[in-house]
This record gives structure tokens, sequence and C-alpha cells, in this order.
């Protein structure tokens, strides 16, 4: 298989990959009872009526880890192509993938020091 | 899969089809036969969940349907499809119904590039490794979406844990899955088992397979780390809201995934289809691959079933202050130590075509090394514990204290 039928395979996998869960939740729709009343519908059906908006905004908190996750996602994206060229590399691109970690560990360690991974 | 493919595409094509529609067939064929096996495996998996959650809190598990219970998640599965499917009036629709689909097809997704034997497997990506982190994450967007959808504060305070946890702990995962790209030199998953032909990567770095287990374990929100959805606080957690055949497609894919991550892990540091008599048959390969996965896998039900859940402060301090750190000296020690090996040509420049002998000595090194990590991390876990025991008892004093003054 070349390149491209990998990728075609891949492709028709992913589109075939929903109609698994599909097929029984389609199966169940033909054979389910169907006795909505207003109560059954409504939300946590039997317990108590929760008080406010549901769709509240993320406290901040978790912003501050999207984006220290985020920078992390990032520099391992560009670990990956150094990593499969370890064998092959010269020392200069050795060390220039350490001291790519090292700036981004720096980075770490600052937001450890500013209590950015405290959970308040 | 491969020779399959072609074989049945260049069949297709001479007795007179379109080459685009046998092509397309043919990798039809090929998407059936790989995702079958999930499939399939998913039935047994519950039951096996079951039965071992079972054994291990002393009780004797589905024992009615069928022999010894087999065909308990078929009846499961029954009950299921004739169960009504609410959906509430104030949830998002679209995403509601979409969540569940998203969340199977993601693990389903990984499968696609496993390779079972040598010769049979969906696909062989060159990028197999980074396939598996992108694929798995889908798996998070669905719980978030489950969660947000159901217009529940309870699903929604489960997607918010959703997000903090699998997101953070997949920095730890995807440092210790460089390790062994590290190895190996190359991303595809194949070339990684065969890489491991001299030695398995949890020999050479056991410090990366404890780190890709925990989190993986993790990623799966599997105790100790199942405040996802964490029964006595949340009800259910993000799947509160779901009902019938759509939690029973969130239900399998966790499962799955656990599974899956079972069998990643024997992929990526025990060898996979390697042992005793492999290239004698296929099946012994993929029993081989199956047995590993599937001891990982137990493992992983143990753990569940033993240890109590964690705190989501202590959780997100022990990945963002231990695993993390941990993961890049990791990453730094191995790669350093090797890169100084083979430099002065004790280790072999390429792992692919090394020995076992040929990797002797660099394999008593990491070893040697990684021990060394593991003692000095010990050391640093018990004198927390000490301190953290001390603060306890601390605390207790004073409370005693305060309480006896009130008293008089």
């Amino acid at each position: 298989m070349n390149v491209l039928n990998e990728w075609a395979f891949v492709g028709l996998f992913a589109l075939m990959a929903p109609v698994f869960p599909a097929l029984p939740i389609v199966i169940a729709w033909l054979f389910r009872p169907r006795k909505p009343n207003v109560l059954k519908s409504s939300t946590y059906e039997c317990g108590v009526e929760t008080i406010g908006d549901t769709w509240v905004q993320f406290r901040v908190q978790y912003y501050i880890y999207g984006l220290i996750f985020l920078v992390f996602d990032v520099e391992m994206v560009f670990l990956f192509p150094w990593a499969v060229a370890y064998n092959e590399m010269s020392l200069f691109g050795f060390v220039a993938g350490f001291l790519f970690i090292f700036l981004l560990t720096d980075a770490l360690f600052y937001a450890w020091k500013k209590n950015a991974l405290d959970w308040k | 899969m491969e020779e399959l493919c072609t074989g049945l595409c260049s069949v297709l094509a001479d007795s007179g089809a379109d080459a685009g529609l046998a092509l397309f067939l043919s990798l039809l064929v090929g998407v059936l036969l790989v995702s079958g096996v999930p499939l399939i495996t998913v039935i047994l998996l519950i039951w096996i969940e079951r039965k071992v959650a079972a054994r291990i809190q002393d009780r004797i598990g589905p024992n009615r349907v069928g022999p010894i219970g087999l065909l308990q998640t078929i009846a499961d599965m029954i009950k299921l499809l004739s169960k009504e499917d609410i959906t509430p009036t104030a949830a998002d629709r679209i995403l509601y119904n979409a969540a569940p689909l998203v969340s199977f097809a993601s693990v389903v997704l990984l499968w696609a590039v496993i390779p079972f034997t040598p010769f049979h497997f969906g696909v062989d990506l060159e990028i197999g490794a980074l396939y598996f982190v992108a694929v798995a994450s889908f798996g998070t967007l669905a719980i978030m979406a489950a969660g947000w959808a159901s217009n529940n504060k309870y699903a929604l305070l489960g997607a918010f844990r959703v997000v903090a946890l699998l997101v953070s702990y997949e920095v730890p995962l995807v440092f210790a899955l460089l390790v062994p790209v590290l190895l190996a030199g190359s991303m595809s998953l194949v070339d990684i088992v065969n890489a491991q032909n001299g030695m398995w990567f949890v020999i050479l770095s056991p410090l990366a397979f404890v780190i890709f287990y925990i989190s993986s374990q993790a990623e799966t929100g599997r105790a100790p780390f199942d405040l996802i959805e964490a029964e006595s606080e949340l009800v259910a957690g993000f799947n509160i809201e779901y009902s019938g055949m759509k939690f029973g497609m969130f239900f399998a894919a966790e499962f799955l995934h656990v599974f899956t991550n079972g069998i990643i892990m024997a992929i990526l540091f025990f060898g996979g289809w390697m042992g005793p008599f492999y290239y004698e048959s296929p099946l012994i390969a993929f029993a081989w691959l199956g047995a590993k996965g599937g001891l990982i896998y137990f493992t992983t039900l143990w753990l569940r079933n033993t240890v109590p859940r964690l705190r989501i402060d202590q959780i997100m301090a022990f990945n963002w202050k231990f695993l993390v750190p941990l993961s890049i000296a990791n990453l730094i020690v191995v790669s350093f130590v090797l890169k100084v090996m083979q430099e002065l040509g004790f280790a072999p420049g390429d792992m692919l075509n090394a020995s076992f002998a040929e990797l002797l000595p660099t394999t008593i090194i990491l070893l040697l090394f990684n021990g060394a990590m593991i003692f000095y991390l010990l050391g640093i876990l018990r004198k927390r514990g000490r301190e953290a025991r001390r603060e306890a008892h601390g605390a207790h004093a004073n409370f005693a204290q305060a309480g006896s003054a009130a008293g008089h």
C-alpha cells in the first residue's frame, strides 16, 4: 500500500467508526418504548431542581492548566521528529534538542514558583 | 491485512471492476476486519471486568446467563435495547446525541494502527505513535461534549474535571511515549515492535513504562483517578443524563479503552507479538500480543478495584509536580546516556538489527541509571510522606488541645 492508500484506509476507518456505535442506538430506536412526560424529560429526572443557569463559565484555574498544557503539547510535537532522528543525529542536533527541553522545563518551574500549578 | 487488501484489490480489478471501486471495496473489507477485533473483544471485556471486580470484592459475579455467566453481556445488551431513551428537553440535542458516538469511535479508531502480528495490521502509519495520541484525545472531547450538552450541573462538574485531568495527564503520557520512539528511531508501531527483537523497552526504560502506565490509567478515568464519575460526589458524572443504549456506548467505550491501552503498552514496552515461536504462525504471534495486553489489562482492573479515589488537588499536584518533571528527567537521562554510549561505541547505532548480546552493555547501564532514579524518587516520596504525616499529626494535636480547652 502506498502512503495515499494508507491514509485512505484511515479516512475510511474514521468514517466507519461512528457507524458501529450508531448501529445499536438505531436498533434501540426501533424497539424502545416512547412514553415521554414533562417530569421525565426534565434535567436530572428524579433529583432536586438546581438553582441558576447550568452553563456557567469555567473557573480561571482550568484556563491556567490549559495554557500550560498547550505549551507542553506543542513542545512534544516538536520533540517527536527529534526522537525519530535520534540515531542519525549529529551532536549539535542532540544538544539543540536538549536546550529546547531545558527551556520548557524552565517554563514549568517558573509556573511552579508562581503557584500556577496549585489547585485553589 | 496489507497483502489481503492489495490482493483483493488486484483480483477485483482483474475481474473487470473499476479500479477506484476495487480499491474502495478492498479497503472496506480491511476496515471491517480490523474493527471486528475490538467490537468482538468488548463483549468479552465487560464480562471479564465484572468477573474480576466481583472476585476482588469477594463476590461471584455474573454466573447465571450462559456458562459461567459468559452471555451476561448479551443479556445486558438486549435489556439496554428495550430501555426508553430519554433526551432531556434542556439538553443540546446534537452534541448530546453525537457524544456517545465520538466516544466509542475514538477508541475503535485506535485499532487502525495496532499491529496484531508482523503481517496483520490495519495500516502501518509512519506516525503511528502520534496517531495514537491524537485519536485518544478525541475521547476527552466526547466526554466534555456529553457533560456540557446534558445541561446538568453534576454532568458539567464531571466535564470540568475531565478537562483538567485528561489534558494534564496527556503531558507525561506523551513524554513517556517519546522514549520508545527514541529507542526505536521510528514512530511506526510495527518498527517499534521490531526494534524490541533484542531487548524489550520495559527493561531498557522501566521508568517510562511506569509513567505511561499511570497516565494511561488516568486517561481512561479509572481509580485512583476516577473523579470524572465520582459516584459519591457527582452522582454519575458526565453521563448522568444518559440512558439506554447511549449510556451503554460510553460504558463500552471506557472498557474498550482500558484494554486498548493494555495492548498499546504491550506493543510499546513488552515487544508486542514477540515471544517464543511467534514466527511459526500468525496465530501464535497474535496470542502473545493478547496475553501480554491481557495481563497488563488485568493489573489495571486490579488497581481500579483496590485503591481509593484521590482528591482533584492531589491529582493535579501529583501530575504537574511529580509526573511531568519525572517524565522530562527520564527522557533526558535515557537520551543522554544512550547518546554517550553510542558515541563511545558501547551501544549499537540502531536497535532494529541489534542482537541481545550487543544490547547487553546498554541495558545494564540504562537499568543502573533507571534504578538510581527510582531509588532517589522513593527517597523523595518517603520524605514527603513523613512530612505530611507529621503535619496531620500536628493538626490533630492542635485540634484536640482546642477541644479540651473549650470543654473546660
